[in-house]
């Protein structure tokens, strides 16, 4: 059997994509009267070019890097979970309660429960629909979608009733106590005597980020659970041919990527914010599933995809701060462009180059 | 042409700038929502565009995409020279407390909420006392007793609009029943006319003959429903009447296109400090023109304008519901 080379599917054909998406987006830009190049140039400028773009960026891909491993964990299991936007919102309100009614000496005692907690109720979100579909075959995709819905209701609920202080005008809560404040890059690097902007809101989690990819790893690809987790994805009647149990499968995959959704609220809520405010997923739960499919449900390439749009988004910002012709809109089209080419129409680069790949193959055989 | 015309016009401002050293350009950032919400936004925009058209100045503006991007839109523009630098939305307040102390040579204007910092002009409305008006106005002409309410989000600032209006009602018919509704939970209820003219009709199937929204773009959609079913709508921000003639019963005004016109002429020595725009201010009101004008009769414009003349001078309060979360009425 010909297969194509590993670096082909890994590297190339998610790099065509993106350079076939870039081309397209240049010639958007070039149809505003804007000049492409320049465009490109303020993109990775702004994002890459400095410590407080890199800032930005880092804390962006944070947000992505846990939303896109939520995606990729239930992507093993064939679970197409949309509700990472309602799952992070709950993240958020599990992490707000740890930091508003606790008063905590230290960070280091804070970030443990508060992960705890975000991942708890990120979980306790994913767990009705993941329990509709195991036992009653009620689809993933629209009861998490469902869900998104209500958690935004929840969301307003709770911080117009409950949590927003008497007088305030902006639906959300109160400040956290200053023990649960997380370091920012800024601070950390101080630590060691490296300089580092003070604003970008870059902090801890990234770490926290980066250690949720490894672990994912070894869960999915060093330990029996994941290895029961993919066989279940990729053949349902011959895993549980093999004694695997369907309804476990599908409430681990689906509680690990609810509470991985969660997480998100570490960076953006407990690291960013330090309060709880309506909206703070702001669309990173679907930006999640871009992540993940272009990352092709690998954690490494969760993480690269997961900076590629932090790029975007960063980089988005100056280009509209920049160049005042290229509007709000024109960044979501962009946007919108490198999912629709990365994850919509890869079949349209992956089939062409993986047959001149086999052909070659049987070619020097 | 436009880009010779934009670098002599950047010429021009820079000679400006060398001879007073005061001018600096102003900026906007708006709110999630965008600048072409039909609504609060867009009147801010119109206040750029109208102070832009009458002094010839360019401004810079953001329509910010995202939460972490407040803080860093308004370190953008503030560290860019901008000045002053005016946001639209509640939503700035917490980041502008903190930011603001951060450049304090830069003077910044809020809408919607109040930032207790010495460079910061906080601007806000009265709500209630426009939106009571409009609920007296409502009152006195519905016919089956029933009115309706249709507001954006579940938010603070519309719950203030629906106390007001709720108020209204009451002081002159005290048997009429008030229908609220709330279109949605995210930042889409105010810009969703379907489901605005959805919960209109229901409303109506409920009996309501007049329909006031405080609900932005989704406010179209009501407007449509309430003349579709030859009732009447009531508009919001801006002077909606025209939309529907004859089925517009008046619109509460809300004049946040002067305030960020006014905060663009003040430039970098307005006076900072709270402003609270209400009926007295002419911040807030109902409009009358030519398409309203015969849907509200002789009786009905002497109560409102009495009521007008009380909340003046005065004699009458109107509760706002964001000073103690509660509405005495319902």
């Amino acid at each position: 059997m010909n297969k194509v080379p590993k670096w082909v599917d890994v590297a190339l054909i998610p790099l065509a994509n993106l350079v076939l998406a870039l081309l397209v987006s240049g010639l958007v830009v070039l149809w505003i009267g804007e000049n492409p190049l320049k465009a490109m140039q303020i993109i990775v400028q702004g994002s890459l070019g400095s410590a407080y773009g890199l800032g930005y960026t880092l804390y962006y891909a944070t947000n992505f890097v846990f939303t896109g491993l939520a995606v990729a964990v239930a992507f093993q299991a064939r679970m197409f979970n949309i509700g990472g936007e309602g799952q992070a919102l709950l993240g958020g309100v599990g992490v707000a309660l740890v930091c508003l009614f606790i008063n905590w000496p230290h960070w280091l005692l804070a970030l443990p429960v508060a992960i705890a907690f975000g991942a708890l109720f990120g979980a306790g979100w994913a767990l009705i629909p993941a329990y509709l579909q195991a036992r009653r075959g009620s689809h993933i995709v629209i009861t998490t979608i469902m869900f998104n819905f209500i958690a935004s209701a929840l969301m307003v609920y709770l911080l117009v009733n409950q949590l927003k202080p008497a007088g305030q005008m902006s639906p959300e809560s109160g400040p956290f106590v200053p023990g649960a404040h997380l370091p920012t890059a800024h601070e950390m690097l101080a630590w060691i005597g490296i300089g580092f902007p003070k604003s970008p809101p870059v902090n801890v989690t990234f770490i926290v980020a980066l250690i949720a990819c490894v672990l994912v790893w070894l869960l999915i690809w060093r330990t029996k659970l994941g290895y029961a987790i993919r066989a279940f994805g990729h053949n349902e009647s011959a895993a549980q041919y093999a004694g695997i149990s369907s309804f476990r499968i599908i409430m681990i995959s689906m509680l690990i990527s609810g509470g991985l959704a969660g997480l998100m609220a570490i960076n953006s809520v407990m690291g960013e914010a330090e309060r709880l405010l309506i909206n703070s997923v702001q669309g990173a739960g679907f930006v999640g599933i871009a992540v993940a499919l272009m990352g092709r449900s690998h954690p490494l390439g969760v993480l690269l995809a997961a900076i590629l749009f932090g790029v975007l988004y960063q980089g988005g910002a100056e280009l509209e701060f920049e160049l005042p012709a290229v509007t709000r809109e024109m960044i979501i089209v962009i946007q919108g462009l490198v999912i629709l080419f990365t994850g919509a129409l890869e079949n349209m680069v992956r089939i062409p180059v993986e047959n001149y790949f086999v052909r070659r193959g049987t070619g020097a055989r | 042409m436009t880009r010779i015309g934009a670098m002599l016009a950047v010429g021009v401002s820079a000679l400006l700038l060398v001879a007073t050293s005061v001018l600096a350009e102003p900026a906007i950032i708006y709110d999630i929502g965008g600048k072409f919400d039909k609504s609060f936004n867009e009147s801010a925009y119109t206040g750029a565009e109208s102070w832009k058209a009458k002094t010839g100045s360019e401004y810079r503006e953001i329509e910010i995409q995202s939460e972490a991007q407040r803080e860093q839109a308004i370190r953008r523009l503030a560290s860019g020279g901008s000045n002053p630098i005016v946001m639209t939305g509640f939503s700035f307040q917490s980041i502008l407390s903190a930011v603001a102390p951060d450049f304090p040579d830069t003077k910044f204007t809020i809408i919607d909420s109040v930032v207790d910092q010495p460079n910061v002009r906080s601007v806000v409305f009265s709500e209630h006392e426009g939106s009571y008006l409009v609920g007296v106005i409502a009152g006195l002409t519905t016919k089956s007793n029933i009115v309706g309410f249709v507001g954006g989000m579940d938010v603070p600032l519309i719950r203030r609009f629906a106390c007001g209006y709720v108020q209204g009602v009451k002081d002159v018919n005290a048997d009429a029943q008030i229908i609220q509704q709330m279109t949605g939970n995210d930042p889409s209820a105010w810009n969703d006319p379907v489901k605005g003219s959805e919960i209109t009709k229901s409303q109506i199937a409920s009996g309501a003959d007049i329909v006031y929204h405080a609900a932005g773009g989704t406010g179209v959609g009501v407007l449509q429903a309430a003349h579709d079913a030859g009732i009447l709508g009531i508009g919001v921000d801006s002077n909606q009447n025209h939309l529907h003639p004859g089925s517009v019963l008046t619109s509460m005004i809300k004049r946040v296109s002067v305030a960020v016109e006014d905060a663009f002429s003040g430039g970098a020595d307005a006076p900072a400090g709270v402003y609270v725009l209400g009926v007295a201010e002419d911040g807030v009101g109902y409009s009358m023109d030519e398409h309203n004008a015969p849907l509200i009769s002789e009786e009905v414009m002497m109560a409102v304008e009495a009521r007008r003349d009380a909340i003046i001078d005065g004699s009458l309060s109107v509760h706002n519901y964001t000073t103690d979360d509660s509405c005495p009425a319902s």
